[in-house]
């Protein structure tokens, strides 16, 4: 079957079989392998792609499910160089075998964007009051994406810092 | 030339050389960080040669004798190139440092999950159809999969005795006599298993995820029955490993016999659910443990008693009793362990082997000792820290238990404890603290590396492999230091059977073999530039990449005159482990919260305080301590392998029913470390890490759910049905 969509800002056309997931056609069709295959079962978390500015788990989703969406991968989270997340995410040792890591940058980007337009979770105390990044509510939002080497505190801190950047930055 | 040394004692750390470049010991970034983050870092599935075909391993679905009953119909479906079974294919992974095949063969399955067949097709969608299409019928033998249907042969027991455990037990002043049961556990790695391998004529060249390349080389050659030179494997990224990767597995067997028959590139990634299975386990425990002191808490008999188990055929038996032999002082002891064959899935080592089930049960029962005997289970620990082996007699190379209690207790302010459990309560929720001490038998394998020097900079080559570790960032922060350059010009290259064989990755020797064997490739380096320089290789200081000596500075690019120079260095494990007994040690402290509505556990606090060696990078040596707490929390509170009763398979082989801890389930960490200078390491002085900070980091929270509402949990893990049934 025929499908077009744009991954990072550019038009991909592909003629898949119609059992190929989103995740396989990125990695074996595509060839941007950053997006990592943990379970492909929805559990893990690895392959967490961000279509139409939501994070997903690529591996549940067939890839003939978006037609003409626009989907960003780790590969497209960086500009001319690392983006504030990511240069974070190495500052504060935010992995260890690196193999969770582009699904938690995925996840975290979109999660930065989430709490910005005031998506409550599940440990949100008020749900009409603006959502905040606290460390309960940054720590359940993220509890999709695991990480066996166990880096959560390194993950949460380089969250909390490139949001305060983002925070601080007016553009 | 190469500099090669054998540890046999103090002499070889020679004083305290470090260098002048101040970068070993410092928070250095991982050098390959950017290609983490950036999503670019190849690991094992992802090279996709042209003409590349797809395999899916197929599962015996029960116990016995295999037939296929519609194989011609599966060889029939759209993209299928063969239907593969081998006798070369193995059972279940090998164990590590084996260096040969692990049983071998696909007619009978000695375990539900066993691979039995690989499907290889054109794609990844049609191989995985065809494969879960394939019916598997298996029939036959009453095989025994529960530990309570099994006796251990004569063969499978280990014992050591001193004194009479028996008379002291009965004379004793305080005792304690508990059974504890800890379930099979698994690595759960993110990165899936997984292997590509190609032919070259006769050679073959293998992308694999693999811990210890040397052996595994030596492996898959004796499975496919070629020469180990005729085997290349390639591992430069690891998506974590923790034991399960220690030795060769059954994807890279099946993809080098497919890509051998079909003449084309196969690879083959296991499933999640089968990552569950077809590795190995941690076995599942039972340990009765007898502690008896006298009326001031000094020990006076420890008997320990295990029950694990394996498959038949297999060497590999979960050494719980590993740290119990050095731990604690004790005259009168008992030491006991028995191997069950099971018919379960294969079981091997499992990040920290011995300890992380041995030292959490002996840890538990520590504090339930202390609660009988009314002493402060810090004070306790403290009192019964041996001068020596307590079995062998041998000194410690050094031992900063001591330090490690006092300083982890006022880091967390353990003095403000309640000393009675039930004390503290907040709404629904009772609180406590607890802790457990840390034990990990340390040791050092053989291991080469070739450092080059070139007017570009420091190159390091070894086949050793970053899992996670930061082989990548230490291994360049050794050679900067010793050859004086900046770490922006040095490079590690890691993960080739083509490089100088390194120890590996595993049992928390690699940083500190394959770092000395850097360390004396950069000594006969250092010797060569202090020739240049005439000086000795003593007074010579390397800086920013200047030779500095006898107030003569010059280019280390204009000693070299255009030329690159290569170092060699070999450590092998000498005669220092037969003259002191060498280990890491810790304490954990643990605070949780204990629904009294649900029995549901939250850990608020987790702090360990470790003694290493010398930290080689703080910030990477603390995320592997943070990896190990938190392995302690899924240990104490969610982790658990669950075996049917009928036939012993897994039956929760997926993340959605095996709980590893999550972000909020984990807490703040607090991670510190106290200074320990061994001697008895080398000139690098470093010891192993990645495996201590899960030793009785479970005990800790155990600990602590009992101090806060009183429920002494020994089944682990501390479920809340567990929990409540002792709250009710």
């Amino acid at each position: 079957m025929k499908l077009s969509f744009s991954v990072n800002g550019t038009p991909r056309t592909l003629d898949l079989d119609p059992r190929v997931t989103l995740l396989d056609a990125l990695r074996e069709h595509l060839q941007l392998t950053g997006s990592k295959k943990g379970c492909d079962h929805g559990q893990c978390g690895a392959c967490t792609v961000i279509v139409g500015g939501r994070r997903i788990n690529a591996c549940l989703s067939l890839a003939m499910m978006h037609e003409g969406d626009e989907i960003t991968t780790v590969e497209g989270l960086s500009g001319e160089g690392l983006s504030v997340l990511q240069q974070a995410f190495i500052e504060h040792d935010g992995f260890q075998c690196g193999y969770c890591t582009p699904g938690q940058l995925c996840s975290a980007q979109a999660m930065l964007d989430e709490v910005a337009e005031g998506w409550p979770s599940h440990v949100t105390e008020d749900l009409n009051a603006p959502a905040q990044l606290t460390q309960a509510e940054l720590a359940e939002r993220m509890s999709g994406n695991l990480c066996r080497c166990s880096c959560y505190p390194g993950i949460n801190a380089a969250i909390l810092q490139a949001a305060g950047t983002k925070a601080a930055d007016p553009a | 030339m190469s500099v090669e040394m054998k540890i046999d004692g103090p002499e070889q750390a020679q004083g305290d050389q470090t260098g002048a470049q101040a970068v070993l010991g410092y928070a250095a970034d991982r050098p390959e960080g950017g290609l983490k983050v950036t999503g670019a870092a190849p690991y094992a599935a992802e090279p996709c040669p042209a003409n590349m075909a797809h395999g899916f391993l197929v599962r015996a679905p029960g116990l016995g004798k295999v037939r296929l009953t519609n194989l011609e119909v599966v060889q029939g479906m759209a993209g299928v190139l063969t239907v593969l079974r081998d006798d070369r294919m193995i059972r279940n992974a090998a164990q590590g440092t084996s260096e040969g095949a692990p049983v071998q063969g696909v007619d009978q399955a000695e375990y539900v999950g066993q691979p039995i067949a690989l499907v290889v097709a054109e794609s990844f969608e049609q191989a995985r159809h065809a494969a879960l299409a394939l019916r598997v019928d298996t029939a036959g033998d009453d095989l025994v999969v529960n530990p309570q249907d099994a006796v251990a042969a004569d063969d499978d027991i280990d014992e050591t005795a001193q004194g009479d455990l028996e008379s002291a037990f009965a004379s004793s002043a305080h005792r304690i006599d508990q059974t504890y049961t800890t379930p099979s556990l698994i690595s759960a790695a993110m990165e899936p298993h997984a292997a590509l391998a190609e032919w070259d004529g006769d050679k073959l060249v293998l992308r694999a995820s693999l811990q210890m390349l040397k052996y595994s080389r030596t492996e898959i050659a004796d499975c496919v029955g070629i020469a180990p030179e005729d085997v290349r494997v390639l591992a430069p990224y690891v998506g974590g490993g923790f034991g399960s990767k220690l030795g060769i597995c059954a994807e890279a067997v099946a993809a080098a016999l497919a890509a051998r028959q079909l003449g084309r590139p196969v690879r083959v990634v296991q499933h999640r659910r089968q990552v569950f299975e077809v590795n190995t386990r941690r076995s599942e425990t039972t340990q009765r443990i007898r502690l008896c002191a006298d009326m001031n808490g000094q020990l006076t008999g420890i008997g320990h008693q295990a029950l694990v188990s394996n498959l038949p055929g297999e060497d590999f038996a979960e050494p719980v009793l590993q740290a119990t032999h050095f731990a604690y002082a004790a005259p009168n002891r008992l030491l006991r362990r028995e191997v069950l064959r099971l018919h379960r899935p294969a079981a091997g080592s499992v990040r920290a082997p011995g300890e992380a089930v041995g030292v959490t049960a002996f840890e538990i029962a520590m504090d339930e000792l202390a609660c009988a005997a009314g002493i402060d289970p810090v004070a306790l620990r403290l009192r019964n820290i041996p001068r020596n082996d307590p079995e062998s007699g041998l000194p410690f190379s050094s031992h900063r238990l001591a330090e490690c209690l006092t300083d982890g207790s006022r880091r967390f302010g353990w003095s403000k404890r309640p000393t009675a459990p039930r004390q503290q309560r907040e709404g629904e929720w009772w609180i406590g603290t607890g802790m457990a001490a840390a034990f990990r038998v340390n040791s050092m394998m053989e291991a080469e590396a070739r450092v080059v020097l070139s007017a570009q900079g420091v190159r390091v080559e070894t086949d050793m492999t970053d899992i996670g570790t930061a082989s990548y960032a230490i291994l360049g922060q050794i050679a900067a230091e010793r050859l004086g350059h900046p770490l922006s010009r040095t490079e590690v290259i890691l993960g080739d059977t083509d490089l100088p064989p390194s120890s590996g990755s595993g049992g928390s020797f690699g940083a500190a073999s394959t770092g000395t064997a850097v360390w004396l490739a950069c000594e006969e380096l250092r010797r060569m530039l202090a020739g240049r320089m005439g000086c000795d290789a003593a007074d010579l200081t390397l800086k920013d990449g200047y030779a500095l000596c006898d107030n003569r500075r010059r280019a280390i690019a204009d000693l070299l005159d255009g030329a690159s120079v290569t170092g060699h260095g070999r450590v092998q494990p000498g005669e220092a482990g037969d003259k002191v007994r060498q280990a890491t040690t810790g304490a954990h402290f643990a605070e949780v919260a204990v629904s009294d509505m649900t029995g549901e556990v939250r850990v608020r606090r987790l702090a360990g305080t470790y003694a290493a060696g010398r930290i080689l990078n703080p910030r990477t040596a603390r995320s592997q301590c943070h990896g190990g707490m938190t392995w302690g929390i899924g240990m104490a509170l969610t982790e658990a392998l669950i075996h049917d009763r009928r036939d012993g398979h897994v039956v929760n082989r997926d993340f959605e029913a095996f709980h590893l801890p999550v972000n909020a389930d984990v807490p703040d960490l607090d991670v510190a470390f106290v200074e320990d200078r061994d001697d008895w390491l080398g000139p690098l002085r470093a010891k192993g890490l990645g495996e201590l900070s899960i030793c009785g980091a479970a005990a800790a929270v155990i600990n602590a759910v009992h101090h806060a509402c009183g429920v002494r949990v020994r089944d682990l893990p501390a479920t809340p049905d567990r929990v409540l049934e002792g709250l009710v």
